[in-house]
């Protein structure tokens, strides 16, 4: 059984102009000690189903089973203790932590609210920071005497507090600088390794992603429009989407980057208010034929345990040679 | 373009010992030491470093924007096509802010004037510099904004700013830029509000653009991803100066300052194997009111010695085309050149 599986979700703002479904029929599984990494540009959906998942969003449609306990419609009280097991890591180092208490208060507040004596409160506490690289005299000081590193190190050790079982990380790095990210990568993997806990790793950064991900689910308007593990998706990309996320991510290897024919997707991300029908890709999709503008492309699966929301097979594909075929049909 | 025909060339803009200083209650803070570049035409340099490293205040130096106070000019030079920008009066530096160096910035969304609409401020942009009328500088102003790959540009130009997505913002700023086809255009972060796919676009347009045009391009970043796609040198800062100064292919092959080899292993790559762990640079930039004595890296540097904590490490020519400040480097260097002599 997955550790956390999520079935059909849905999520959807009401905005003055409409309806914006930003989570659709989303379904994946993420088993024990794993992470998955969820990559898509801004506004795709992937902050949303963190919440929604988390249940700080919610949700219209769809089943989130965390242990094989159905969370989605659980009350109040039982919500609570369910929420020991998943814990959640921002982005915003700054945002994320309350100015007026000390780092001790901050961090102990999962154990406060989960009924802990003050002095196993102590003890844990000096004990999370240990864990994540701060001396124990931190737990007297306020967020505003850490640099950003530091903070999200004290972000890591709150969300670490109850031994959750799995943790949401919503663009944990994006805000560091590059030699801090890599701190807090190496130190999300430790944790990982000594804890077992699993990971739902949301980023943009696809490199990062690739860095510390088993597995990938790809967004694209609301929708997960490919899935499967991480190197074999890096290595053969089999969504047009996923194919041109790759090709538009910089490379760190100036001669490679020079070398390399980089076909750069033209336009740009159509209105959540208002998605083309068919597939959401078709818009900037060099392979799009008159099906696809019609027709919304299953989730189905491939070789391998690889899902893919695409009409056509073209992971056996050269672009070249697909647009060619394309054009003749 | 190779190096080396870029250095034969006379720089366009030759930055000599350039000093920014902060000055806030807590002193004075050198926020940019002693910095010396120069750009040719044709010329893409990359200014890389961490938050705080003076990237930034470094362009604004040079577009004499900085926000003063805190921030004032205490030393050094700017020479631009034989002037020196540091001693002219605010009157002749605004005749060539926008026409012979021009800037865009990290966030398009606030470099625009949200009630203004796009096509006059590419219009007001023009005719600062020209003598055309308003006909013709609307007619230029359609034809820019297509050169920067606007659909539907002359719709576009009664368009205010929050009708546009951000890479759209980016492309009229970048427009609105080239306007009088500057000599030099300073970029700072261009695309790290982008998101990837329009970070691409964004970077092949200013790769075209400056082929066409020749004007030299100063790109100020700290993703080495974008300096691996775009630039022909690379200077390194951290703490306010310049640390090491190369070729870009170079660069990324042999890095020799332990900074630089730092920020390369940190950075997440396809080619390095899944698993393997990223290189962390212990510790944090120090804060330029506790620059230790001696070499500012010191505290984070695995080859540190007793040399680099009393001495401050100058920039030295150790390879061809490339300056290092770094002791340790010049230890190695200077052993596998006696190595090779023997």
């Amino acid at each position: 059984m997955p550790l956390l599986s999520v079935l059909s979700l849905c999520v959807q703002y009401q905005s003055a102009q409409g309806v914006v479904r930003a989570v659709n029929d989303v379904s994946f599984d993420l088993e024990a000690g794993e992470t998955l990494g969820l990559v898509g540009e801004s506004g795709c959906g992937k902050s949303t189903l963190g919440k929604a998942i988390m249940r700080l969003l919610p949700s219209c449609d769809g089943r989130v089973f965390l242990d094989g306990d159905d969370i989605t419609g659980m009350q109040p009280g039982a919500l609570k203790a369910a929420r020991k097991s998943m814990q959640m890591i921002f982005q915003d180092p700054y945002g994320s932590l309350n100015p007026r208490h000390d780092v001790g208060t901050i961090v102990g507040q999962p154990l406060s609210v989960a009924g802990w004596s003050r002095r196993d409160i102590r003890d844990r506490v000096t004990e999370l920071l240990e864990q994540v690289g701060l001396p124990a005299e931190a737990m007297r000081r306020y967020p505003h005497e850490f640099s950003g590193g530091q903070r999200q190190r004290i972000g890591i050790a709150r969300a670490l507090a109850l031994s959750p079982k799995v943790i949401i990380c919503d663009e944990p790095v994006s805000a560091l600088d590059v030699s801090v990210r890599a701190q807090v990568i190496n130190l999300l993997e430790d944790l990982q390794q000594k804890t077992g806990v699993a990971y739902l790793f949301i980023s943009h950064d696809l490199s990062v992603v690739e860095h510390i991900s088993d597995h990938l689910i790809v967004m694209y308007l609301g929708r997960i429009v490919e899935s499967g593990r991480s190197e074999e998706i890096w290595d053969r990309p089999a969504h047009p989407y996923t194919q041109a996320l790759l090709a538009a991510a910089p490379v760190a290897d100036p001669r490679l980057a020079r070398s390399r024919v980089r076909s750069v997707l033209q336009g740009e991300l159509p209105s959540p208010l208002n998605p083309p029908p068919g597939c959401s890709f078709n818009t900037r999709c060099p392979y799009a034929r008159e099906r696809c503008r019609q027709e919304q492309p299953l989730l189905r699966s491939v070789s391998g345990g690889r899902r893919v929301a695409c009409h056509y097979d073209l992971m056996e594909q050269q672009p070249a040679a697909s647009y060619a075929a394309a054009a003749a049909n | 373009m190779g190096a080396e025909i870029a250095e034969a060339r006379t720089p366009i803009l030759s930055i000599e010992q350039l000093e920014v200083s902060l000055f806030t209650r807590g002193g004075v803070l050198p926020a940019v030491d002693g910095l010396s570049l120069t750009v040719a035409a044709g010329e893409t340099l990359a200014i890389v470093g961490e938050s705080g490293c003076g990237k930034s205040l470094t362009a604004l130096a040079i577009m004499r924007l900085l926000p003063e106070p805190p921030a004032r000019i205490v030393g050094g030079a700017v020479r631009f096509m034989g002037r020196d920008l540091v001693s002219l009066s605010e009157r002749q530096m605004q005749r060539v802010r926008g026409k012979d160096i021009s800037m865009i910035f990290q966030d398009p969304m606030t470099s625009l004037n949200p009630v203004v609409t796009v096509g006059d401020q590419l219009i007001e942009a023009i005719r600062r510099h020209t003598d055309v009328s308003y006909k013709e500088a609307n007619n230029r102003a359609v034809e820019l904004l297509r050169q920067v790959r606007i659909p539907d540009a002359e719709r576009r130009l009664g368009d205010f700013p929050h009708q546009m997505s951000g890479g759209m913002s980016q492309r009229v700023m970048i427009a609105m830029a080239i306007a009088c086809g500057p000599k030099l255009l300073i970029a700072d972060e261009p695309t790290t509000a982008l998101d990837v796919t329009i970070q691409a676009q964004i970077i092949e347009l200013m790769k075209e653009l400056q082929a066409s045009s020749g004007m030299g391009l100063i790109i100020i970043t700290h993703d080495l991803g974008v300096v691996a796609e775009i630039a022909d040198r690379v200077a390194v800062m951290y703490a306010g100066r310049k640390v090491e100064d190369a070729p870009v292919a170079s660069l990324f092959e042999r890095p020799v300052h332990r900074y630089t080899r730092g920020l390369l292993g940190a950075t997440p790559s396809a080619h390095r194997r899944r698993g393997s762990r990223l290189v962390e640079i212990a510790g944090s930039v120090p804060a330029l009111a506790d620059l230790p004595a001696g070499c500012a890296f010191q505290n984070r540097c695995a080859d540190v010695f007793d040399r680099c904590r009393v001495e401050r490490p100058q920039l030295r020519p150790l390879l061809p085309h490339r300056t290092v400040a770094c002791f340790a480097a010049e230890k190695e260097l200077s052993r596998d050149a006696a190595v090779i002599g023997a």
